[in-house]
């Protein structure tokens, strides 16, 4: 496939993605502004206008930028990568990819108005009793359903690409969609679960009440893959992408997809590390549930490794001498590598915190605290979010036969840089209130005069400060994709693809054994909920009717 | 397949200090018995006021137990009973609390108590209060307009 390597990606294919993006940088435009209005209001100088709900504005920040920014962003990279690297889709995968486009755009908007008229102030874990508008659930499944149909695209492309090379491993970034595809679908069960057979009835009218736990498991069962389901995107740009923009090779063609499949293995049976500190499940199995979230620091290491291996060999390979003198000739003035790695670099304290909140009793401490609220600000709003802008500088222009000129390029550094200074301020200050005990997801309060409170405002000054320096990251942004994509000078941008370093060995077929794969993946999960989530409905209480208390 | 001598290190080095880290919590929570929140007991969350202890909340001496105090708080939108209480330093008490409604939280700050509450199960957690001073209570999980409105407070003073 060496020729395809060289091709652009099929027009036709192109315009799919692009739709995809059109939504995401949308989104980014709604849910950042919301962003900028919650730390205003937290700051207690600021009160939202015409009886706007902080809670609202809070519900519509985490659901266009946690569930639609992302899906659609990395399904319409994927959709791009799959076309770049097995070739152009046939017809029929780009007509089911544009339905599951269109599907996820209509239940966007149903969610969105439910949203906007005040019936969902349900915040993006919409966990009951809280009760939203029926139309919302159904919104919702719709999103998840289209990006299934996107998701069967990518399948599809995969399975005639080995069709058609029997015997070959697949294309390492086709390889690496497919892993997220399927991680995605296996965890959005549990979410299309709780959503179709308990929420959605029980919103009708049709039952009165719910099993709250068995709502939450099922949501906590989607809800850590789902942040696999955002890094892996991230990972591959960082493995397969990188190397080919800094001039180097892949270290290893083999570890990436052993990293990938290990991700698989342990992203799902682990939501219980979300649930350490609820009544009615059983701390051994809690337990258990910590031991395999663990896991992934193992292929978590092996991507560091990785990366690292790759800048030191090609710094090496032009000269560098000493310890770190490779760190000097990594060309730091491209906007495709530096962005993207600033996000690397917030990924260490990202990770760190990480180990902290699934710590079996550490995370007691800082559990619904503002410090959970500043770690994903690090890992998804900086590690991620700042990858996938990397992704847009090159991937956005080379769809729309456009090129990303010299001083795009410079403005995309001053966005990563505001990107890192806004969020060490407000991350930084979210991590430190959080330690003092301040709440995540509330609103300005000072809890009747009390000390402890007082203590938290300056902090929440801080965030308000640095809110607003991502603020006006986000409106560079805008203006470079904007640009990227309708005034740009024409011309040919490149879609970088790496390629293995001549010294890797062969890849064994073994990565491409799903039945295999799956096999392993269903088994732990059926160890992990089984025996807890049959416990949870022998003993489960009355259920509870819904509840509108916003 | 074949992994890089310094990846072979560098993953033993990682693979070691995670099964030393997972030893301690394990000893932690196995040995030592420090185990998050974890009650089984569940209870009518429509019945909570005629329900034993919630249907008198508040701090209660208790003899032949564990723990010399229960503290009783029953959680709604959007606030605590009791709505604030006085605790002896140096006792050794049980907190035990559930909702009535939808779901909250119970996190006293600068402590390590810090619990989930779920309609239709009872909540616990054992602690001593070494420090005297003001803690504050706070609902850490969103339960709607009022959230921010919703809190208590434990007063510790020297018995």
């Amino acid at each position: 496939m060496k020729t395809a390597a060289l091709k652009t990606v099929d027009r036709r294919d192109g315009k799919l993605a692009m739709a995809h993006f059109y939504v995401a940088f949308i989104a980014l435009a709604l849910g950042g502004l919301a962003g900028l209005l919650q730390t205003l209001v937290r700051s207690g100088k600021f009160e939202l206008p015409a009886g706007i709900g902080y809670y609202q504005i809070l519900t519509v920040h985490g659901v266009v930028l946690g569930l639609v920014l992302t899906t659609f962003f990395i399904m319409g990279f994927q959709l791009a990568a799959v076309s770049k690297t097995s070739g152009t889709l046939t017809n029929r995968q780009r007509l089911i990819g544009w339905i599951g486009f269109w599907l996820m755009t209509a239940g966007t908007l149903m969610a969105a108005a439910m949203i906007l008229l005040n019936k969902a102030s349900v915040l993006y874990t919409f966990y009951a009793p809280l009760q939203a508008h029926a139309l919302f659930y159904i919104g919702l499944t719709l999103v998840i359903v289209g990006s299934w149909l996107d998701g069967a695209a990518i399948i599809m492309a995969y399975a005639r690409w080995r069709k058609a090379n029997p015997g070959k491993p697949s294309p390492l970034l086709t390889f690496m969609s497919l892993v997220n595809t399927i991680l995605w679908i296996v965890a959005t069960i549990g979410v299309a679960s709780t959503v179709l057979i308990q929420l959605l009835p029980w919103s009708l009218g049709l039952v009165d009440r719910v099993d709250v736990l068995v709502s939450r498991t099922l949501f906590w069962y989607f809800g850590h893959p789902l942040v696999y389901f955002w890094l892996l995107p991230a990972y591959m740009a960082w493995y397969v992408v990188i190397p080919k923009v800094i001039g180097g090779k892949i270290f290893s063609d083999s570890l990436a997809r052993m990293s990938f499949i290990l991700f698989l293995l342990f992203s799902i049976p682990v939501g219980f590390h979300h649930q350490l500190t609820e009544p009615g499940i059983d701390p051994a199995w809690k337990f258990l549930q910590v031991i395999l979230t663990f896991l992934v620091i193992i292929p978590s290491l092996m991507t560091a490794f990785s990366l690292f291996a790759t800048f030191e060999s090609y710094g090496r390979s032009k000269g560098a001498t000493g310890l770190f003198g490779w760190v000097k000739v990594l060309p730091w003035e491209d906007a495709r590598f530096t962005v993207p790695f600033i996000g690397m670099l917030s990924f260490i304290p990202a990770g760190a915190g990480g180990i902290i909140n699934a710590s079996h009793q550490l995370n007691q401490v800082v559990h619904n605290t503002i410090w959970i609220t500043g770690h994903f600000h690090l890992t998804l709003a900086t590690a991620v979010i700042l990858t996938f802008f990397g992704i847009t500088y090159w991937l956005v222009p080379h769809l729309t036969g456009r090129t990303l000129t010299k001083a795009l390029n410079k403005l995309a550094i001053i966005q990563a840089v505001f990107w890192a200074v806004g969020m060490t301020f407000m991350s930084g200050a979210m991590h430190a209130a959080g330690l003092l005990g301040a709440p995540r997801r509330s609103s300005y309060s000072e809890y009747g005069g009390a000390a402890q409170a007082a203590e938290w405002i300056p902090y929440q000054v801080a965030q308000a400060i640095g809110g607003s320096i991502l603020f006006l990251g986000i409106i560079l942004m805008l203006y470079i994709f904007i640009n990227l994509a309708f005034f740009a000078p024409k011309g040919e941008e490149e879609f970088p693809v790496g390629e293995t370093s001549e010294k890797a060995e062969k890849t064994p077929m073994v990565f491409e054994n799903w039945k295999l794969w799956l096999g392993i993946t269903v088994l732990l999960i059926l160890f992990a909920y089984t025996i807890p989530f049959i416990d949870m409905i022998e003993n489960a209480p009355i259920g509870s009717k819904g509840y509108k208390l916003w | 397949m074949h992994i890089h001598k310094y990846e072979k290190i560098w993953l033993i080095f990682g693979l070691t200090t995670l099964l030393i880290f997972l030893s301690v919590l394990g000893v932690s929570a196995f040995y030592l018995g420090n185990q998050p929140p974890s009650c089984l007991a569940t209870i009518n969350p429509e019945k909570v006021d005629t329900t034993k202890p919630f249907n008198k909340p508040g701090l209660k001496k208790v003899k032949g137990k564990a723990w010399d105090y229960e503290l009783v708080f029953v959680a709604s939108a959007f606030n605590y009973n009791p709505g604030e209480i006085e605790v002896p330093k140096g006792a050794k008490v049980k907190v035990i609390a559930t909702t009535k409604d939808v779901i909250h939280g119970f996190e006293v700050a600068g402590t390590n108590i810090n619990m989930m509450l779920e309609p239709g199960f009872i909540s616990e957690f054992e602690t001593t209060f070494d420090k005297t001073g003001e803690f504050l209570i706070v609902c850490n999980e969103y339960c709607g307009a009022g959230h921010h409105m919703m809190t208590s407070k434990i007063k510790v003073v020297e018995s």
